[in-house]
């Protein structure tokens, strides 16, 4: 097997929920519930799933930006799981993020370049021209122009905005970059244009995505593989044509038949799942889906199901004896 | 003309402005289109190009100042809206003529019992006792398929999940038996497959009660499975209406156009996905600096000289297809 930039093992990460004055644990939040995939250079892995499902909680856990409970993150076949603030330093630097709201995550009192530039000046790469040079050079590769870099957000649109933190996001030349959620608060005319940037520019510099989004269509155009996510576990995970047009498990089936298709003369929308997604607080036992699931069997409700398969991955215990579930 | 006897919704030349800060816009400008009973219309568009402003013209609920309502009628039923006074407004609002939002919590009150709150909709409008008020609260919770309709209908709204409390608001609003329902993006804050369900369960009800539909959607998607008609709009006007299967066979506005070929779709068997997305170039012009002629040749690949100077007519295209662009002749030809 080739050598993985990312590879996550068994993550979870549990948050206590408090009540009451003495704030006495009631229960435990399973946001990420035993996570397990692997990325490696210049793939796009695609995580889709409900909202609550523990998609940005994988994003952040990997980033260091949140502490896992357990479970193990190595970049570059590196542990980075448990390394201080300041051996975690030099890895920060490969790993970037683009957030969803593109309004939210710039300050409205730098100018766009000192946004994108502030990186590339914290780690002292460089300075005065040299910096200036670089910060126009960046605002071109993302398609906007480097006369733009003396103005403010508010100065921008939102697909603007989003080209701004994209550059921010390639400023230090990462390997991976995380993004969550990128083009979900943009017009779909202004969503083209990111994702076509998004796609370029790893064509170019040969990094990988995480790419986060509750948007099938959106994942499925941007990802090479996509794992679906449930309440905190990875349902499933294969090749993007594989995963769309032979999905396995009964979610993932839901899912697909819950996308309204953009053809009047394809079939109508025809929901698979009644109910709604179970609270992750005290998820249900057994596989997390069986409460929703047209097929659940009596086992599904106290056996939790592991990933099983080579490429195309499913776990689920309808599919554990027949291989396909239908 | 066809027989008009059926028409629910005859909007003609509805104008509604807005004076702002940066000056005076229109929100929507010259908009006219009807709707039958039982039919969905659906109104797509960009942000910002005036759906919700259109829907709160409708309801006589653009917030005065800054907005206002200066030209057009909004014939329901045969009467005009835009004539009545606010007292008279308030017997049909509700009654005659709903509306759904995406974010449910704009129409439910928070510190009110589910059930109550559907109560006090309906005795508003119909003289009943609170007996069959009550009887009615809970069959319509029952009809948006509310499991134990009398047990949620004790519950405050908090107690509701997004989809559930969606339902709700769908129950309040069609409690009256409206001829008109206007839901603006009803399913956009939703899961994916709650947004199926509750898309399916207004389909489903709107066919029952014969109601007439406006549906606001962004999402391409949707208007394909739900709409019969569509408009499309872009910075305050229509720029393309059509049946929805000519609409999506064959677009005349290069902004449709455009529009259609930018989604991303989920791959489907035999089927080879596009490498890249189409892009329109640019952004959305400001409303306070709209172009002189058509607003959207800034951005159109087949403009010529003449979008510029002229706004282009809505023409009619055969079979009440609409659109307004001077080279809709030629937009077939261009991939
Ligand atoms: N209360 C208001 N005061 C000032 N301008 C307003 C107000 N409400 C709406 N507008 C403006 O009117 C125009 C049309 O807005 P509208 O809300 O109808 O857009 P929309 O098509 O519903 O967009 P979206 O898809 O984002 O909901 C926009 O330029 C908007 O900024
Ligand atoms: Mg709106």
């Amino acid at each position: 097997m080739s050598k993985m930039l990312l590879e996550v093992t068994d993550l979870r990460k549990h948050y206590p929920v408090r009540a009451g004055v003495l704030r006495r644990q009631v229960g435990t939040v399973h946001s990420v519930d035993g996570v397990s995939f692997s990325l490696g250079a210049g793939e796009t892995l695609g995580l889709v799933g409900e909202s609550g499902c523990g998609k940005s909680t994988v994003a952040r856990s990997v980033l260091r930006l949140v502490e896992p409970t357990s479970g193990q993150i190595r970049l570059d076949g590196e542990d980075i799981t448990h390394l201080s603030k300041t051996a975690l330093r030099p890895h920060r630097r490969s790993m970037q993020i683009v957030f969803q709201d593109p309004f939210a995550s710039l300050n409205p009192r730098m100018t766009a370049g000192d946004i994108v530039g502030e990186p590339i000046a914290v780690h002292g790469l460089a300075t005065g021209q040299a910096l200036e040079a670089r910060v126009a050079q960046l605002f071109e590769q993302v398609g906007l122009r480097p006369d733009q870099m003396r103005n403010f957000p508010h100065q921008f649109s939102g697909g603007q905005r989003q080209r701004i933190c994209i550059a921010r996001a390639l400023a230090l030349e990462p390997r991976l970059i995380v993004c969550d959620e990128p083009v979900s608060a943009l017009d779909v005319s202004i969503q083209a244009q990111v994702i076509n940037l998004l796609i370029d520019l790893q064509k170019q510099h040969g990094f990988s995505y995480l790419f986060i989004a509750h948007d099938l269509a959106v994942v499925a155009h941007i990802s090479h593989r996509v794992a679906v996510m449930y309440l905190g576990r990875i349902v499933e995970i294969a090749g993007k044509d594989e995963l769309f047009r032979n999905p396995r498990h009964p979610y993932t089936q839901a899912l697909l038949a819950s996308v309204p298709i953009a053809n009047p003369l394809a079939k109508k929308l025809a929901p698979l799942v009644d109910g709604d997604v179970p609270s992750p607080v005290n998820p249900p036992r057994g596989c997390a889906f069986h409460t929703r699931c047209r097929f659940a069997m009596e086992r599904c409700r106290t056996e939790r199901p592991v990933l099983k398969g080579n490429e195309h991955q499913v776990a689920c215990l309808l599919n554990e004896g027949t291989g396909r579930g239908q | 003309m066809a027989d008009r006897s059926d028409l629910v919704l005859d909007v003609k030349n509805l104008k509604t402005v807005f004076f702002t800060n940066s000056g005076l816009f229109k929100a929507v400008d010259d908009l006219s289109f009807t709707v039958k009973r039982g039919e969905t219309l659906a109104i797509v568009g960009e942000s910002g190009c005036g759906k919700s402003v259109t829907a709160l013209s409708l309801m006589r609920l653009v917030p005065d100042p800054p907005g206002r309502i200066v030209d057009g009628s909004v014939l329901l039923e045969g009467t005009d809206l835009l004539a009545l006074n606010e007292t008279e407004m308030r017997k049909i609002r509700g009654n005659r003529i709903s509306m759904i939002f995406q974010e449910p919590m704009t129409s439910l009150n928070p510190v009110i019992r589910i059930g109550d709150q559907i109560i006090e909709a309906v005795r508003l409008h119909r003289n009943l006792s609170s007996r069959e008020a009550k009887d009615i609260a809970v069959e319509m919770l029952r009809l948006v398929r509310i499991p134990e309709p009398a047990r949620r209908a004790k519950e405050y709204p908090h107690q509701l999940s997004g989809g559930m409390r969606q339902r709700a608001m769908i129950a309040m609003a069609l409690a009256c038996r409206p001829a008109l329902l206007i839901a603006d993006e009803p399913t956009t804050a939703l899961d994916v497959t709650i947004q199926a369900q509750i898309l399916a369960l207004i389909l489903d009800l709107q066919k029952e009660l014969g109601t007439g539909l406006v549906l606001i959607t962004h999402d391409l998607g949707v208007v394909a499975q739900a709409a019969q008609r569509v408009i499309v709009m872009y910075a305050g006007r229509k720029v393309e209406e059509a049946g929805v299967e000519a609409l999506f066979a064959a677009p005349r506005h290069p902004y449709t156009r455009g529009l259609m070929a930018s989604i991303p779709a989920v791959p489907a068997p035999g089927v080879a996905a596009p490498a890249r997305l189409n892009e329109i170039p640019g952004t959305v012009p400001s409303l306070v600096r709209l172009p002189k002629g058509c607003a959207f040749a800034p951005r159109c690949p087949l403009a010529v000289k003449r979008c510029e100077a002229e706004y282009p007519p809505l023409t009619d295209w055969g079979g009440g297809h609409l659109a307004a662009c001077w080279r809709a002749a030629d937009v077939a030809e261009v991939a």
